[in-house]
């Protein structure tokens, strides 16, 4: 099973705020669902070239024209802070 | 349905306002039992009609959906109208632009009923992991529609739309379509365009169409389909074939493929005995049954719920509170509140705006991906997913296409799965190989399944080559006229 300190590091590589009494449930849930994936170890797949989809399509091009877009004030209305036409952050540190 | 509504349409005897009318009457009597839609569009949909009656009046052409009432799920965006993917984080958000697919159904004048309710941001097997409410399966109340696509598949069940676009990265809109006993095509990868879908696992979702007959799923279908520009992995044939018209098609000497996987002692034998009376048609339409192996079938979910976590971790890390919706802490929101750091507010915003099952995947798919398990885990996946590839290649050279039960059990009671998830993955046993292997797949009822004294509807599922949509809605097409024609002589 894995430690709350590992669900509490996962829980932070995927920006999560996890609250303490949260932790108990995912340990056991991500734990039965990795334990699941062990079914995969059984089979070779040493000389198998990985696929991360199935299109077999690369490097899609097109021509490189500009195009204006007209919706920015849109975007920027769903955005909870904006500044000068810009989306607001708050500092890193 | 709606060939005989458009031919009411051009007859005059009634208006695309009426219809409009009229499915929200329904809605209006049906809506607070089922809850598949989280907004209806009333005025929007009417003013759409009222074009297509002007036209109409006018003596002008009119398309064959035009004024057809349809509806479209909430992760597929309309300009202008909220768009929340089933999820607190997107409570506010207001779709800047069309997807592809919604603008070609407003090319052709659909009026568009509403937004339909889903699992938040399409991870979920049941719509009860929706943030805001639990669509009920319009056949027993108690039940599940199914997911993630369940709103839409429940509205078209209980006629409170004609269609429903929906999204399936393993199942979404055939395990639902089989729960309310419609019709769910998942067309191949890259037929319909992914524009303006919010993405849950770019290499594995794609747009299809829900429907009661077979028919109507071909005619939505011709009219979303097709290249487009704005989605790269969009397929650059197809555009403009009109799948309706392969609906007559001679089905004589067709082979179907009845994997022995999928028909182990496991099967329940109630749905074991639908699927042999399924046979039992194919055989009557003059189609040939052969038993196939797909040999890796018994690691395609495992390969599933490694690889969709991946994708979709990467995906929702864009819901950070800083461009869209939710942002916990931020100056709207809490005006004079100490402001964190940027870490805090992506913590806080995604604690508070995210689901339990959303947190889950992204955990899942973040360990999947990180240093030290990423070959053990995503990469594995991805290898097995080209051993699953392979296996329909090499079946798809001897048969031209594959049966299955769409799901290894009927709808099932609200609140019976949600509290293990590993339970709740398992509901898409047979629906996520078509996702792993791109090829379109369609889902049929086949029949009924008793549970509780009430009869719930099964669905049958039909996966074809890529890119062959036609052969598949030809068959069940044929299926559903046979089935009618029996079910009539039983009488």
């Amino acid at each position: 099973m894995l430690s709350s300190d590992e669900v509490k590091h996962i829980a932070l590589l995927g920006r999560i705020g996890l609250r303490e009494s949260e932790i108990p449930k995912y340990q056991k849930d991500l734990s039965e669902v990795f334990d699941f994936f062990r079914t995969l170890e059984t089979l070779p797949t040493d000389t198998l070239v990985p696929i991360s989809h199935i299109t077999g399509r690369a490097d899609v091009m097109r021509e490189d024209v500009s195009a204006s877009y007209d919706g920015q004030a849109q975007v920027l209305e769903n955005a909870p802070a904006t500044k000068d036409n810009f989306f607001k952050v708050r500092s890193v540190f | 349905m709606i060939r005989e509504l458009h031919r009411q349409l051009l007859a005059r005897e009634c208006t695309a306002t009426e219809l409009v009318h009229r499915y929200f009457a329904t809605i209006e009597e049906k809506e607070k039992d089922i809850l598949a839609y989280l907004t209806l569009l009333k005025e929007e949909a009417l003013l759409e009609a009222k074009e297509v009656d002007e036209k109409i009046a006018r003596g002008e052409a009119i398309d064959l959906l035009a004024g057809i009432p349809g509806a479209v799920k909430d992760n597929i965006l309309m300009k202008g109208i909220r768009a929340t993917s089933g999820s607190k984080i997107l409570d506010n958000y207001i779709a800047p632009y069309d997807a592809t697919a919604v603008a070609r159904l407003k090319q052709v004048h659909v009026p568009i009923l509403g937004k339909t309710n889903m699992d938040e941001f399409a991870l979920g097997s049941s719509t009860e992991k929706s943030a805001y409410q639990v669509t009920k399966n319009p056949h027993d109340l108690k039940r599940v529609p199914g997911g993630t696509s369940g709103g839409s598949a429940a509205a078209v069940a209980s006629n409170m739309t004609v269609f429903a676009l929906g999204s399936d990265t393993g199942g979404s809109i055939r395990q639902p379509a089989s729960f309310c006993g419609v019709v769910g095509l998942k067309p191949t990868y890259g037929r319909v365009s992914r524009y303006g879908l919010m993405a849950s696992a770019s290499s594995l979702d794609q747009i299809g169409v829900l429907a009661n007959t077979v028919e109507d799923v071909a005619i939505v279908l011709s009219r979303i389909a097709g290249h487009d520009s704005l989605d790269a992995t969009s397929a650059e044939s197809g555009y403009g074939k009109e799948y309706e018209d392969y609906l007559g098609d001679d089905v004589t000497g067709k082979v179907i493929g009845f994997p022995k996987e999928y028909f182990s002692d496991k099967l329940d034998p109630r749905i074991r005995e639908l699927c042999e009376r399924a046979e039992a048609v194919f055989v009557s339409l003059g189609m040939t049954v052969k038993e196939i192996t797909l040999p890796h079938s018994a690691y395609a979910l495992p390969a599933y719920y490694i690889i969709q976590p991946c994708e979709a971790s990467s995906n929702l890390a864009r819901y950070d509170g800083i461009r869209y919706g939710l942002s916990v802490n931020d100056e709207k929101n809490e005006p004079g509140q100490s402001l964190g750091t940027l870490l805090e507010t992506y913590l806080d915003t995604r604690r508070v705006g995210l689901g339990d099952e959303v947190k889950r995947r992204i955990m899942l798919g973040t360990y999947s991906l990180s240093a030290g398990y990423y070959d053990a885990y995503y990469v594995k996946a991805q290898k097995v997913r080209s051993l699953i590839k392979s296996d329909f290649e090499k079946a798809f050279e001897e048969v031209d296409c594959i049966f299955s039960p769409t799901t290894p059990e009927p709808a099932f009671l609200i609140g019976t799965k949600t509290y293990d998830p590993l339970t709740m993955y398992l509901s898409d046993i047979y629906t996520v190989t078509a996702n792993l292997a791109g090829v379109p797949a369609i889902s049929f009822p086949i029949g009924t399944v008793e549970e509780e004294k009430k009869l719930l509807p099964f669905g049958g599922q039909l996966l074809g080559k890529w890119f062959d949509e036609e052969t598949l809605l030809s068959i069940a097409h044929a299926y559903e006229n046979k089935a009618k024609e029996n079910e009539g002589e039983n009488k």
